[in-house]
């Protein structure tokens, strides 16, 4: 029996291990190791140089550049998704009449929620591809062509989206413009996720508060956000990594998947740019380790933050 | 609420104004009924421009592919075309070749869900269900591939399918089997942590009952335990069609295409390609089609299947 047992179990993992050994686990092992080294990638020519890489990280502007252009979206992503989802969230189950069994979801809420969850199903490259149309600096592109034609722009003089680096905040305006596209695709997403969440929470609570005389906005504040905590600190977990991983925007629409004048630049996209144009592997695995390091940092650090007592209920 | 009797016939129907509460709370729940009724115009509002801001690009980019290029050109904005123009369909079927990157996508997709929901599964079952030494180890080494960017990744990633090509040529960059099995092993953390966390919560006495009438291992899972995780597995089968549907960046970096082969490659690097070409080719409506194509299929099954996307995706998430 015992024998059988252990056969079992070989066999069932053999297979998937095998897979996730050699597709996943040894390429992060060895781009561990090639950090070390200098070497080129096309070459066998390969030796061994230490930390210098990591020393040169310290110095790259580009990489320092890159380096606050995630930052950015890493801040600016999870809290403009989270707080427009929460607010439609909102709107959506609270918003409706009031009577005697309290206050009513908005009439055709199922409809909303289906809709506002399209993009979710788009994949980022329709998505980008899409929006590089509507972003277009010309009279052809949706957004520049109706406001020409109300006159609120200059047709000689058009928004540039993704072609423009001047700061706005400080901040390449391009960046934000990605990160219009990024919560426009988040946020129904999200909505759902704390409708979801807010409709687990059991009625009673509710009909005590409405008997204590408690408002929409009280009842809101006081009862159903305090009770998402849990829901909202899982989703500030995951819109981190979506953050991180702006890259299919910044690939497909910018100029020179980085620029105009690397103002949209983040750690992907300098890594492939070192790896695959540059031909410089091992300061590009060095590159991936520090962004590694950093995402488990970060990782451990949301966690920590957002950890709290549970509520049961 | 359920201790209101309403008399028959007399119950509030959404839309007409509730029934009165008692005489005594009537000044404060009629100022009530008025805030309430200008907040639910005020959501309505809200909500309607929001849904407005998610259709009407969509909307926008489906009219224009059935323009032809000077009515593009002309009328921009416009979402009634003249005429509907199959032709930028055609057009971007066969010249931009998304009919074969189409079937690819299909193709690898069959396969590789296939096998992560099953090599998912059976891993997460073995982990979560027997105890054998290092079922921990793998079990964290499984999860751990959920924080690692795929980034640092590449290179080797790219270095390893590049060699095994060399010895197995099936196995090398621009083939499908090798998309399949490298979408099924970067797919293998999140199934198999999802999945772990069903597996446990199954009765054990179901599992013994099967034992004592002599089912052997593989049998109990297949027969029982698998259909038993049924609701997890449509969930997870969902998050991985879709994920692997939209994948763009591991077919990027492996299924570059070779002069002389088969074009190999997937739906969303058809499109990278198609937007890079049309710069210079300014073939807009054949972009606009080419983008309805990988749009529309994904958004017709949602709307078909919306209630288990939505439950099924964030179940997936808030695990």
């Amino acid at each position: 029996m015992r024998h059988g047992v252990a056969r079992f179990v070989t066999g069932f993992l053999a297979l998937p291990v095998a897979l996730y050994l050699f597709y996943v686990v040894w390429p992060f092992a060895q781009a561990a190791g090639y950090s070390l080294t200098n070497w080129g990638g096309y070459s066998d020519k390969q030796e061994f140089v230490g930390l210098d890489n990591y020393v040169r990280l310290f110095s790259d502007e580009l990489i320092r550049k890159a380096f606050w252009h995630n930052v950015f979206f890493l801040v600016t992503v999870p809290l403009f998704t989270i707080a427009l989802a929460l607010f439609l969230a909102f709107l959506l189950n609270v918003g409706g009449r009031e009577d005697r069994a309290g206050i009513r979801g908005v009439f055709g809420s199922g409809l909303y929620k289906v809709i506002f969850f399209f993009p979710q199903v788009l994949s980022l490259v329709v998505i980008a591809v899409m929006w590089q149309q509507i972003y277009r600096s010309d009279n052809q592109g949706l957004i520049n062509g109706l406001l020409m034609k109300i006159g609120l722009v200059d047709a000689d003089n058009p928004i540039g989206f993704t072609a423009d680096p001047e700061p706005f905040l400080g901040v390449p305006a391009v960046l934000w413009w990605l990160l219009f596209i990024a919560v426009w695709s988040g946020a129904g997403f999200y909505m759902v996720l704390f409708s979801a969440a807010m409709q687990s929470i059991p009625k009673d609570i509710y009909e005590a508060a409405l008997l204590d005389g408690a408002g929409r906005f009280d009842t809101f504040f006081r009862i159903t956000l305090p009770l998402l905590r849990d829901t909202i600190s899982v989703a500030w977990v995951y819109l981190g990594f979506i953050a991180l991983d702006m890259y299919a925007l910044v690939f497909v629409m910018t100029p020179s998947q980085g620029g105009p004048n690397h103002a949209s630049e983040i750690f992907a996209s300098v890594l492939n740019f070192t790896a695959f144009q540059k031909g410089q592997f091992g300061y590009a695995c060095a590159m991936g380790v520090a962004l590694a390091i950093f995402t488990i940092l970060l990782a451990a650090l949301q966690l920590r933050i957002t950890r709290r007592e549970r509520i049961e209920y | 609420m359920s201790t209101v009797t309403h008399p028959s016939g007399e119950r509030a129907r959404p839309g007409r104004p509730a029934p009165r509460p008692a005489p005594s709370r009537g000044l404060v729940s009629r100022g009530r009924e008025l805030g309430g009724r200008f907040f639910n115009g005020f959501s309505h509002l809200f909500l309607v421009v929001w849904a407005v801001m998610v259709i009407y690009p969509l909307l926008w980019v489906v009219m224009s592919a059935f323009k032809d290029d000077s009515e593009v050109i002309r009328e921009p904005l416009s979402l009634i075309p003249d005429k509907l123009h199959w032709d930028n369909f055609t057009r971007a079927w066969g010249e931009g070749h998304l009919g074969a990157f189409f079937l690819n996508t299909l193709l690898v997709l069959v396969g590789s869900v296939f096998l992560t929901m099953l090599l998912g599964s059976m891993a997460a079952y073995v982990l979560a269900r027997y105890e054998f030494p290092g079922n921990r180890l793998i079990y964290y080494m499984f999860l751990s591939g959920l924080t690692l960017p795929i980034y640092l990744a590449a290179v080797p990633l790219f270095k390893g399918v590049y060699n095994m090509g060399i010895v197995l040529p099936l196995l090398g960059p621009n083939r499908h089997l090798m998309l399949i099995l490298v979408y099924v092993a970067w797919s293998l953390s999140f199934t198999v942590f999802f999945m772990h966390s069903f597996f446990r919560t199954l009765p054990d006495s179901i599992a013994e009952a099967a034992m004592v009438d002599g089912a052997s291992h593989s049998r109990l899972f297949f027969s029982i335990m698998l259909p038993m995780a049924k609701p997890g597995l449509i969930s997870i089968g969902i998050f991985n069609v879709l994920g692997q549907w939209n994948q763009w960046y591991l077919p990027t970096l492996l299924m570059q295409s070779v002069a002389g082969e088969p074009k190999n490659q997937v739906i969303a690097q058809g499109l990278i390609e198609l937007s890079v070409n049309q710069g210079y080719k300014s073939d807009w409506s054949g972009l606009f089609a080419g983008v309805t194509m990988a749009m529309l299929p994904v958004l017709i099954v949602y709307i078909v299947f919306q209630r288990q996307v939505q439950s099924g995706l964030t179940a997936g998430v808030s695990k």
